[in-house]
């Protein structure tokens, strides 16, 4: 195949994805929504496989959930994989057309960024019962995909000539990776907000806040390695490691973010909820330094593309 | 910034303890976790306006502009550092006691971790079956006591019992993380003291030579003399650049572009070429030198009224449209007589004519072309007053040469033109392309890739690992194991159960063996 062949593929690819990531989002939805209400607060584990499954108080009588709701579940289940299959193709289809990684504009780095979010809830959901956030992680890929298409899009092409370089490979897979994991902690955080106490057809706050955590402290190291090696290549490309271009200040004010809200989580006081609140900060910081700072700011990571 | 894994709760002021008492209270204050936090907030949003106005150590250019455009406001603004917000008074108040509070953390943490490193781990409680984990299983003590050892956990015995513990790299990764950020800190700091940064254009076929007066711009750090600069020297050969062709979205691109020089480390070392390009700078004692920009150099030669050659030489032209490369020049001619002339241009790399105007549509010199305004009378350098070559402004004595239209008919390479009033003749030579270097030296660069590459590891070991305990004990001869995270996240259950399986198998590998 061309490149010029490639790249529509990649395009069609795109557009796969999104629709297959709504289906997704649909049949996650409705097992959520007719499915079984979860009674109280108190631990149902999500340590998983090895965890105490006993004293677990026995529900309380809910509304009966729907007989073909699991299978809504499945439905979601196959068509998130399907999705996350054409994600993948799209970026390694991108990749082949342009010869070199596949994210070297803004339009590649949130597909690649969604991609990454896909793979840790569908690696989440083989180890621990988490298919509650498909809905909600289906819709943000959905709608990621669809801004990129629609807004951020870029024609598959080479890079400027400070891009070209293995740095590409090592800092911005690291970022991808990174922002892949804290969206996953973000809509957790997010559903830990919107659920309140009592009964309800997500899981409990403790359970959603352990599902954000753990992607937190995986990705908080990955993003600490990614600002670091986005130094060292600074340090190769314009001269210096640390310089304060906008983007470095918003990586470092979200990077302080993310440890604000590990150190927050160990202040009495500001468990739970506002170490929750302060986590969804620090991913709006992460967000704004994606789309704001490309966008509205500028600087020397002007990569974007966008018009 | 304190430590994870912590609380302390702050006291409330003291009641007349006087002056110990107060500075007690207030390191207390100063290093709880709660301040800890607070700064760290104030931290992030201290560097907000980082980002939102421009830094004078990022983009002088740009803070002179928001002078002129609106100085009240940026006089204001500067009142308050907003152009040096990185190295403001209030943003180093804010790290520099958050650091106050981190060390205040470290250092306690440090001796409870050394005490609690040599101590043995606590005797196994009386019911093991209260424990979250906790399982009965075949086997013997001897053996559960031999198997946690070799799986290196920290044991103790006792009767009927055996405790063992792991995890401590925990908290040493932690401290280790925390120690490495005041290491990164200094190594920012000495980079900033002994380190300098200089800019230069350098025109094809010019040279440099690493002096203070060599540099456009040298911003030494302050304990850096003019004679520790390295002495390396290099002349730039060529340059060249290759840009995407038409019909591609993205045409004028530049793809790819470099610079061939010939570097000398010092001035008796024997001459070697260097390729430099973007990503790849050149090395010379340490000092690393950058390929930051490049644009056109146009030559002219200029006779004056007189009949006098009186400028013969390129002329670098900044970049006014990174696009298309479309570039404006000041030449000044202060040796033309009788009267001394000036002349602005525009240069246009590719030029096609746009109804009676011309503009470039490509970056690449595919037709080179330049547009002339001459002047003429007194450029005023006589006067004393420093004046930027790239500019013609506040030169009242300076009147325009014929009729001023937007876009005069521009000139070929080899093109001559005469100037009105006989006040003399330009001529456009030839194209020579400019880059701009910076050069770097900053000794705080490994110490500070050092500090972040323990920072990495420690802060690895600080959020994977567990602190856990587990222990055994033989009751109406059954045994029971129990295990206890002090610290939550992991996964500690498929742990413990892996770790009872592996306690029978050994148990029973034992057996095996003694029979």
């Amino acid at each position: 195949m061309s490149p010029d062949h490639l790249a529509t593929l990649s395009d069609q690819l795109v557009l796969a994805a999104i629709l297959l990531y709504l289906a997704a989002m649909i049949g996650y939805a409705l097992e959520l929504g007719f499915g079984r209400v979860t009674e109280t607060v108190r631990e149902r584990r999500l340590v998983g496989v090895g965890g105490p499954s006993d004293d677990l108080p026995e529900p309380a009588p809910a509304p009966e959930p729907a007989s073909w709701a699991p299978k809504a579940g499945l439905v979601g289940t196959a068509a998130m994989w399907l999705g996350w299959v054409a994600n993948l193709g799209a970026t390694l289809t991108r990749g082949l057309a342009v010869d070199r990684w596949p994210w070297g504009n803004m339009y590649e780095f949130v597909v690649a960024m969604l991609l990454a979010a896909v793979t840790v809830f569908l690696f989440l959901q083989v180890r621990y019962p988490v298919r509650f956030l498909g809905a909600f992680v289906g819709v943000v890929a959905a709608i990621g995909l669809g801004f990129a298409a629609r807004v951020l899009y870029t024609q598959a092409g080479p890079v400027v000539p400070a891009l070209d370089s293995y740095w590409v490979a090592i800092h911005v897979t690291a970022a991808v990776a990174a922002s892949g994991l804290f969206i996953v902690g973000g809509v957790a955080a997010a559903l830990f907000l919107v659920r309140k106490e009592g009964p309800s057809r997500l899981p409990s706050r403790a359970d959603l806040e352990r599902v954000a955590h753990r992607v937190i402290v995986i990705a908080f190291p990955i993003w600490t390695f990614a600002v670091i090696s986005g130094a060292l290549w600074a340090d190769k490309a314009w001269g210096r490691y640390w310089g304060w271009d906008p983007k470095e200040v918003w990586a470092f004010i979200t990077w302080v973010a993310y440890a604000a809200y590990l150190h927050a989580r160990a202040t009495a006081g500001w468990k739970g909820k506002a170490a929750m609140i302060v986590s969804l900060i620090a991913f709006a910081c992460l967000m704004f330094n994606l789309v704001g700072v490309n966008i509205f700011i500028g600087g020397l990571h002007s990569y974007a593309d966008v018009k | 910034m304190t430590l994870t894994d912590e609380e302390k709760t702050t006291s409330n002021g003291p009641a007349g303890l006087g002056v110990v008492g107060w500075l007690r209270w207030g390191w207390r204050v100063l290093t709880s976790m709660r301040t800890a936090l607070i700064l760290l907030f104030l931290l992030a949003l201290a560097s907000v306006p980082g980002s939102l106005y421009p830094q004078r150590g990022v983009d002088p250019g740009a803070v002179a502009r928001y002078f002129e455009n609106d100085p009240t406001k940026a006089e204001w603004l500067d009142r308050f550092f907003l152009f040096d917000v990185f190295t403001s008074p209030w943003f180093a108040a804010i790290y520099l006691l958050l650091f106050l509070s981190l060390i205040g953390c470290v250092l306690p943490r440090t001796m409870v971790h050394l005490k609690e490193m040599r101590r043995t781990p606590p005797p196994a409680p009386r019911n093991l079956a209260r424990l979250p984990h906790h399982a009965e299983i075949e086997g013997d003590l001897a053996s559960a006591e031999a198997y946690l050892r070799s799986k290196r956990w920290r044991v103790t015995t006792g009767d009927g019992w055996v405790s063992a513990e792991k995890g401590h790299l925990r908290e040493t990764g932690n401290l280790l993380f925390h120690v490495a950020l005041l290491v990164l800190l200094v190594a920012v700091g000495v980079g900033g003291l002994f380190g300098y940064r200089g800019n230069v254009l350098v025109i094809e076929g010019d040279g440099f030579a690493n002096t203070v007066a060599a540099y456009d711009r040298y911003l030494p750090g302050s304990q850096v003399s003019p004679e520790d600069l390295q002495p390396f020297s290099f002349t730039l050969k060529d340059f060249q650049a290759s840009y995407i062709g038409p019909g591609h979205e993205k045409q004028g691109q530049p793809l790819d572009y470099f610079a061939k020089l010939a570097v000398q480390d010092s001035p008796t070392a024997p001459e070697r070429e260097f390729t430099l390009r973007v990503n790849e700078p050149l090395e010379a004692d340490g000092a690393l030198t950058y390929l930051i920009g490049h644009g056109y150099a146009p030559t002219f030669r200029i006779t004056g009224g007189d009949g006098k050659v009186a400028f013969e030489g390129a002329v670098p032209c900044l970049v006014s449209n990174t696009s298309t490369y479309e570039s404006e020049c000041v030449i000044k001619v202060p040796d033309a007589a009788p009267d001394q002339l000036a002349f602005l241009g525009r240069f246009l790399p590719s030029t096609v004519p746009n109804g009676d105007q011309w503009l470039s549509v490509f970056p690449g010199a595919v037709n080179p072309t330049v547009q002339i305004w001459p002047f003429k009378g007194d450029l005023g350098l006589d006067a004393g007053i420093p004046q930027s070559v790239y500019d013609l402004g506040g030169h009242q004595n300076l009147k325009p040469l014929g009729k001023m239209t937007a876009s005069p008919k521009p000139m070929a390479v080899g093109d001559a033109v005469d100037l009105p009033d006989g006040a003399g003749k330009i001529e456009f030579t030839g194209l020579k392309e400019w880059i701009t270097l910076q050069t770097t030296y900053d000794p705080g660069r490994f110490p500070a890739l050092l500090a972040s590459g323990v920072a990495i590891l420690g802060l690895l070991l600080s959020l994977l690992i567990h602190r856990r305990r587990v222990w055994v004990r033989v009751r109406d001869g059954g045994v029971t194991v129990g295990g206890l995270t002090r610290t939550e996240g992991g996964d500690f259950g498929e742990e413990f159960a892996e770790l009872t399986k592996a306690l029978e198998h050994h148990a029973r590998a034992e057996v095996k063996d003694v029979s």
